[in-house]
């Protein structure tokens, strides 16, 4: 298949590596400090905000692809992203607008689904 | 073991007496999932780019993709599983966003679809959106004025 | 009745435990005490809709089967003590309203099954009763749901979290034993709350375990007895990490437990089998296994002198959120046979 020959198993590398060295950033905040995993998902998404406004996440994104973009930094990057590019183009207005808009298909598919889950899903117990 | 006087005496014992999490075996799962879904990402988006879609609309299939198969695997009392093996490996990708949104909207199916679903669903997300959307806006409103 | 020492109250003419019931989840049913729980359940539902609903079957099935086998007709049990983990402990109200009796609430968290057998056994050496039935529930699911996260949030539960037991203790209280030999209630010790200042939601054994120890120390004081008068000293839920504080600190009070002393949550579970990390808690926890394994060791003679002390962390999710430390209590109750074989002699239970 022709897809399959055109994959970057360099890209998929570097992606692999980044994805995984950005969950043990977490890994290491849930053991060492004890914070939910609500405040480590904030913390996250924030940080992913700062660092896209700085214009320094957008470098590991260029390195690492989904590597970068995957993780919730990704999806703070992606809301500072969208914020500063309407800024630019309709001014305030688009303070408001850019952010929302640009991660949109993520927030309203996770709405989405996870009211489809409840209709079909039922509670079970963890069984671990 | 000397008698313990003081709270910070306690407290310090207490630290000393629980045990810690296994930090390495905990990292190494969360590496290795992590990154084996950030991969998974990669090759959704690098499919939609070799079926000629625009790198912005791959990145949002990405997103959508992976939230679809987190919110099923969270339905069929998977993601739990994943998540206790790996940590920060599913927490900290899109997963883990979708697992938080739709585990709640699961559990408080009990308290019917309006304030149970409806209303429960973002207990665990809901700061995430708070926190990364105003960040965005004082970002945007930086950008419109400094930039 | 009468008060001794600085809290603890000995009873003159000391109430009997008729009888015990246990139901258990599915969960506690693989653990190592499973063969002595009245009843195992196959699921947490238990054909219900939700999980307080199922918790409130739990603690209402279990009721009626105490009463069963006390072979006591409902109408002669003058008042019920019963509470739960739930807000304003509906699992109990909802579970026992139309049961018939009349009805205390009451919240200790973990350590309301021996709170409520405190107050029965008050409540028959007094006179005011003479059958007192005292009961409580937990559920795993509804505990979570209201103290932690969604059951299929991706979290993982640090080492020292313990697991909230699926399952229920009832126990009847009687001034007669009805020609039974049953185990008395001789003394209890209510506990003072006791707050080291443990912040950590996830470490419910460290907070309560100082609670233990003062209720510990002022019992074997009050009442001048020395830990190894107990065939058996046992805490309702301090878990692995409670268990280890407490044994320690005991012994630079100068009290060896060492030898008699172990913990109901330690217990319930195989730790490594059933990854129940530092071990079970709830409410259910020290009822079901007073109930359903200590019970019959006492009718059975293995033991003949046991201190029961149940413990509990009196917080909730806001006190939490809030940034509160967790007070701890623990209440202490001896249970002892008194009387010896089948000659009915009666041994001297009185302190120096």
């Amino acid at each position: 298949m022709d897809f399959l020959q055109s994959i970057d198993w360099m890209q998929l590398l570097r992606c692999f590596v980044v994805g995984g060295l950005i969950c043990i950033i977490g890994q290491i905040l849930i053991d060492k400090t004890k914070l939910t995993s609500a405040r480590i998902l904030v913390i996250f998404v924030t940080a992913g905000v700062i660092l896209g406004a700085l214009g320094i996440y957008q470098h590991v994104i260029d390195f690492a692809g989904c590597g970068a973009t995957v993780p919730l930094l990704g999806f703070g990057a992606n809301l500072a992203k969208g914020a500063i590019t309407e800024a630019q183009t309709s001014g305030l207005l688009g303070a408001f607008i850019g952010g929302v808009k640009a991660s949109a298909g993520g927030i309203a598919a996770a709405i989405f689904f996870g009211y489809i889950a409840s209709l079909i899903a039922k509670p079970k117990i963890k069984k671990q | 073991m000397k008698k313990i006087e003081t709270k910070q005496e306690y407290l310090d014992y207490v630290d000393k007496k629980s045990p810690n999490s296994p930090i390495f075996k905990n990292c190494f799962n969360a590496f290795w999932v992590g990154g084996l879904i950030c991969s998974i990402g990669q090759i959704i988006f690098d499919f939609c780019k070799y079926k000629g879609m625009e790198d912005t609309s791959c990145s949002t299939v990405v997103s959508i993709v992976l939230i679809g198969i987190a919110a099923l695997l969270t339905s069929l009392n998977i993601f739990n599983k994943i998540g206790k093996f790996a940590g920060a490996g599913s927490l900290v990708p899109i997963t883990g966003f979708a697992n938080s949104i739709v585990s709640p909207a699961i559990e408080y199916k009990s308290e019917g679809y309006v304030m149970g679903v409806g209303g429960k669903m973002f207990t665990v997300a809901g700061p995430v959106l708070v926190y990364g959307i105003s960040t965005s806006v004082i970002v945007g409103i930086i950008a419109t004025f400094f930039v | 009745m009468n008060k001794i020492g600085k809290q603890t109250i000995q009873f003159s003419s000391p109430p009997y435990i008729l009888e015990t019931s246990s139901i258990v989840g599915p969960k506690e049913a693989q653990g190592p005490l499973a063969k002595y729980f009245d009843q195992c359940l196959e699921d947490e539902f238990w054909g219900e809709k939700t999980w307080e609903k199922a918790e409130s079957k739990i603690i209402k099935e279990n009721v009626n089967s105490v009463i069963a086998k006390s072979c006591i007709p409902s109408q002669n049990i003058d008042y019920c003590f019963a509470g739960d983990l739930l807000n304003q402990c509906i699992s109990s109200s909802f579970g026992l309203r139309e049961i018939n009796i009349p009805f205390f609430g009451i919240f200790g968290a973990c350590s309301t099954f021996v709170e409520g057998m405190s107050l029965g056994s008050i409540f028959i050496d007094s006179g005011a009763a003479k059958n007192v039935l005292c009961a409580t529930s937990s559920h795993f699911c509804s505990a979570e749901k209201q103290f932690r996260f969604p059951l299929e949030l991706g979290n993982q539960r640090p080492p020292t979290a313990q697991w909230t037991v699926t399952g229920s203790g009832a126990a009847i209280l009687s001034n007669t034993n009805l020609d039974k030999v049953c185990p008395q209630v001789t003394y209890i010790t209510p506990g003072k709350i006791v707050d080291m200042g443990v912040k950590d939601a996830n470490n419910m054994g460290a907070a309560m375990a100082p609670a233990a120890l003062d209720t510990l120390i002022t019992h074997l004081q009050d009442t001048g007895r020395k830990p190894s008068y107990y065939d058996a000293i046992i805490t309702g839920d301090l878990g692995y990490v409670g268990k280890e504080i407490l044994t320690e600190m005991a012994e630079t009070q100068g009290y060896n437990i060492k030898n008699n002393y172990n913990d109901c949550g330690v217990l319930i579970f195989d730790k490594n089998a059933q990854d129940t990390h530092a071990g079970g808690s709830g409410c259910g926890c020290v009822g079901s296994v007073f109930s359903g394994y200590f019970y019959k060791k006492l009718k059975e003679k293995s033991i003949n002198r046991l201190l029961l002390i149940a413990t509990g962390a009196l917080m909730n999710s806001t006190s939490s959120q809030q940034g509160e430390s967790i007070p701890g209590i623990a209440h202490a109750i001896a249970i002892e046979n008194l009387v010896f074989g089948d000659g009915g002699k009666k041994q001297d239970f009185g302190n120096k």
